[in-house]
């Protein structure tokens, strides 16, 4: 037996595989090689005189550059801290919502709203509107209760981009919480409640153990776009002060388009890739794990 | 020249992507890439005529100034061709010529008038004597002060006041409980944002980027003062929230009445004396911008100017675009259509002759004094081996530029201590020259 047949392919089945092959290399493959590729050169778009092979002299600099560590750990507390915030908030939300009250339907199109704001729209509606010094309604109630206004993005930058990308995705936790919570078979809820347990046991003992599956779902889908989180970094703080809010997407965007060393920027986005398979890689144990019990 | 129809087809399916364009030779079109600052979208609303007259297309790639930079950037370096003409600053010009990215602009004719030309904005825009990009609109900086709140504090501006004048000034004049700071400078980071700034007042302060072996100096005792200065000055007397302003924050602040005194672009002028735009319309003094040990180099000329791109199809079409736009017959299309508070400034001599623009535009004087008084190649006390002011002319300024700003808003925020800071900004550098190959 052919590993072929026994994987259930016969050799004329590659003329009908071909189109979605090859649209996944060209999608996939084709970039990922060129960034390899590019990864080994010497090539700044502005001094183009200076090209060449370049070994592993771009990773060399990379790793000797604090600032790229500075971003990996950055990044890491972003994806940390917003995963914690958006999985608790979502949990207490579809809490709140599981259970009837009037105008249930009107509040929930609000709390689901902030999902559908483009990044760049709700990060300078934060920005300008609500954690603006002067102008921001933050600053404005603090002055209305006799404190000094608060500097968000200078004396809590990391936290105010934090707090913006978990208002963001708190709404995508909830939306796939309240679903699962109302999968929750009503007679085991029913049982639970003869038998006296109270909503504290309830929630502990029941509904976390259900949702178990949702909440290793919400970690991954969040922690693979949070990875890449940019635009609510390029809207407010440009990644500062300092490097205070350079993520590793932020960096690459420095190093890509501010400095168009494509150089480096590939040889920063080979590390970045690798960042992001190994976290992809340890959820999808965690996950099919839960899933397998 | 007559191409095949099938070519032309194609050629119609590449516009979709790339817009490059001409497939017949009598109607030539062209790809203007532009800032969308208010000026340009000027320019591309009294284009038409232009159009109808010579027949010339134009399909207008209108972009926010970062953008802007890389879109055209990454075009050109890859000699990719999608643009005919390109806006470009004083900055890139000298850079991009040499690298032969761009067509010489010294032979649009006896007409155009080069003559007419300020000395100090044609030397920005050229490499050694020949010009490669036509000046748009040029500006220089200074100081603004508020002459109501000067009259009331019994004090008086000079016309060349020094840093030292001004934190005094900006000491009495801080009055933040009734929303007037003493003074609003620029503490966004980017390399034309709090870095232009901050590179005039290290150079009032007798420093420099580089000494003439292209070692970085960022560790010198000048920085150091200028940049204890800065910080000082802006987070004792500065409004909240300074490392969030860059120059239309800051002149939206003073436009608004948050500021006694504010130091940068001349371009602001004709926006804070417009009424509809300004609060203060009425009550704006203009003085050079200060110096302190040293004259050269505290206030900046910066152009933004029209380029042929070396890749460009339609050159000869491009040509006569770029010397419609920044040609006097257009200033005084503007004047004219627009009002002359908004026509292009900086640029010609013969802007500054005009009855009609001196009397509609009062701070003109102060403008062509300040840019005449620019000397790019003498940007600093010692000597240095590079050109600019506000910016060190060569590729890697960009990227060291953007770093370095992080590092001093760092600072400004509180979050490092100026000579930790100074220490990492000199680090930056010293690793950027070093991977570009300046120093060993």
């Amino acid at each position: 037996m052919t590993p072929r047949t026994r994987l259930g392919v016969l050799p004329g089945d590659w003329r009908l595989l071909s189109p979605a092959v090859g649209a996944l290399a060209l999608w996939m493959v084709l970039p990922l090689a060129m960034t390899l590729w590019f990864s080994f050169q010497r090539y700044n778009l502005l001094t183009p005189q200076l090209r060449g092979f370049a070994g592993a002299a771009n990773y060399a600099t990379l790793v000797s550059d604090p600032a790229l560590w500075a971003s990996i750990a950055n990044t890491v507390v972003l994806v940390g801290s917003v995963l914690v915030i958006s999985i608790i908030a979502g949990l207490l939300v579809a809490a709140i919502f599981d259970e009837p009250f009037s105008g249930r339907r009107m509040a929930r199109l609000f709390v689901v709203a902030p999902f559908f704001v483009m990044p760049t729209v709700g990060a300078l509606i934060w920005k300008n509107l609500l954690m603006h010094p002067v102008n921001g309604l933050f600053a404005a109630a603090a002055r209305g209760l006799g404190m000094p206004a608060v500097d968000w993005f200078t004396d809590w930058p990391m936290a105010s981009i934090v707090l913006i990308v978990a208002w963001q995705w708190t709404p995508f936790a909830f939306l796939i919480f309240l679903t699962a919570m109302q999968s929750i078979d009503p007679s085991v809820r029913e049982a639970a409640l003869l038998d006296g347990a109270d909503w504290r046991d309830r929630f502990i003992h029941l509904v976390l153990p259900h949702l178990r599956r949702a909440i290793g779902i919400v970690a991954m889908v969040e922690a693979i776009f949070l990875l890449t989180v940019f635009a609510e970094i390029l809207v407010t703080t440009g990644g500062g002060p300092g490097l205070a809010t350079t993520n590793l997407a932020f960096f690459i965007y420095i190093k890509a388009l501010l400095q168009y060393d494509v150089g480096i920027a590939s040889a920063a986005g080979v590390i970045a890739i690798l960042l992001a398979n190994g976290i992809a890689f340890f959820f999808m144990r965690t996950v099919s794990r839960s899933i397998d019990v | 020249m007559e191409l095949p129809r099938r070519f032309c087809l194609a050629g119609l399916l590449l516009m979709a992507f790339a817009f490059s364009a001409g497939c017949s030779p009598h109607a030539p079109s062209i790809t203007v890439a532009t800032v969308n600052n208010a000026d340009m979208i000027i320019m591309q609303r009294l284009s038409p005529p232009f159009e109808a007259a010579t027949g010339i297309t134009i399909n207008w790639v209108v972009l926010e100034e970062n953008v802007l930079r890389q879109r055209v950037t990454t075009d050109i370096a890859t000699g990719g061709g999608q643009f005919d003409v390109v806006t470009i600053g004083s900055y890139e010009t000298p850079i991009w010529a040499r690298q032969g990215w761009l067509q010489p602009l010294h032979d649009l004719g006896p007409e155009y008038g080069y003559d007419d030309l300020l000395p100090s904005v044609r030397q920005s825009l050229s490499l050694g004597d020949t010009l490669y990009a036509v000046p748009f609109y040029a500006e220089s900086s200074f100081t603004y002060y508020r002459t109501d709140l000067f009259e009331q504090a019994g004090l008086t501006m000079p016309e060349a006041p020094t840093y030292t004048q001004i934190a005094d000034f900006a000491r009495r004049l801080h009055n933040p409980e009734n929303g007037v700071y003493g003074i609003c400078l620029r503490g966004k980071p980017g390399w034309g944002e709090n870095m232009a700034y901050l590179s005039t007042l290290v150079n009032a302060f007798g420093g420099r980027w580089f000494d003439m072996g292209w070692h970085p100096q960022l560790t010198s005792p000048e920085w150091h003062a200028a940049l204890s200065f800065y910080v000082n000055l802006l987070a004792t007397y500065g409004p909240p929230g300074a490392t969030s302003n860059g120059h239309n924050e800051n002149r939206a602040l003073f436009a608004a009445g948050n500021c006694a005194m504010w130091i940068d672009a001349t371009a602001a002028a004709g926006h804070l004396y417009n009424p509809n735009d300004s609060r203060v319309a009425d009550r704006i003094g203009f003085a050079r911008a200060p110096m302190e040990v040293t004259e050269n180099g505290t206030s900046w000329v910066w152009a933004w100017a029209l380029a042929v791109p070396a890749s460009s199809r339609n050159a000869e079409a491009a040509r006569q675009f770029v010397q419609w736009a920044t040609s006097a017959e257009y200033i005084t299309l503007v004047g004219e259509a627009d009002g002359w508070t908004v026509a292009p400034p900086g640029t010609r001599r013969s802007t500054y002759a005009n009855p009609a623009y001196l009397a509609a535009a009062p701070f003109a004087p102060f403008v062509e004094t300040a840019i005449l008084s620019v000397d790019p190649t003498r940007p600093t006390r010692d000597p240095v081996p590079y050109v600019g002011i506000q910016y060190v002319g060569i590729p890697e300024f960009q990227g060291i530029g953007a770093q370095v700003g992080q590092v001093v808003a760092a600072a400004l925020s509180g979050q490092q201590r100026v000579d930790e800071a100074l220490e990492t900004a000199q680090s930056i550098v010293e690793r950027a020259m070093r991977d570009a190959s300046y120093i060993p």
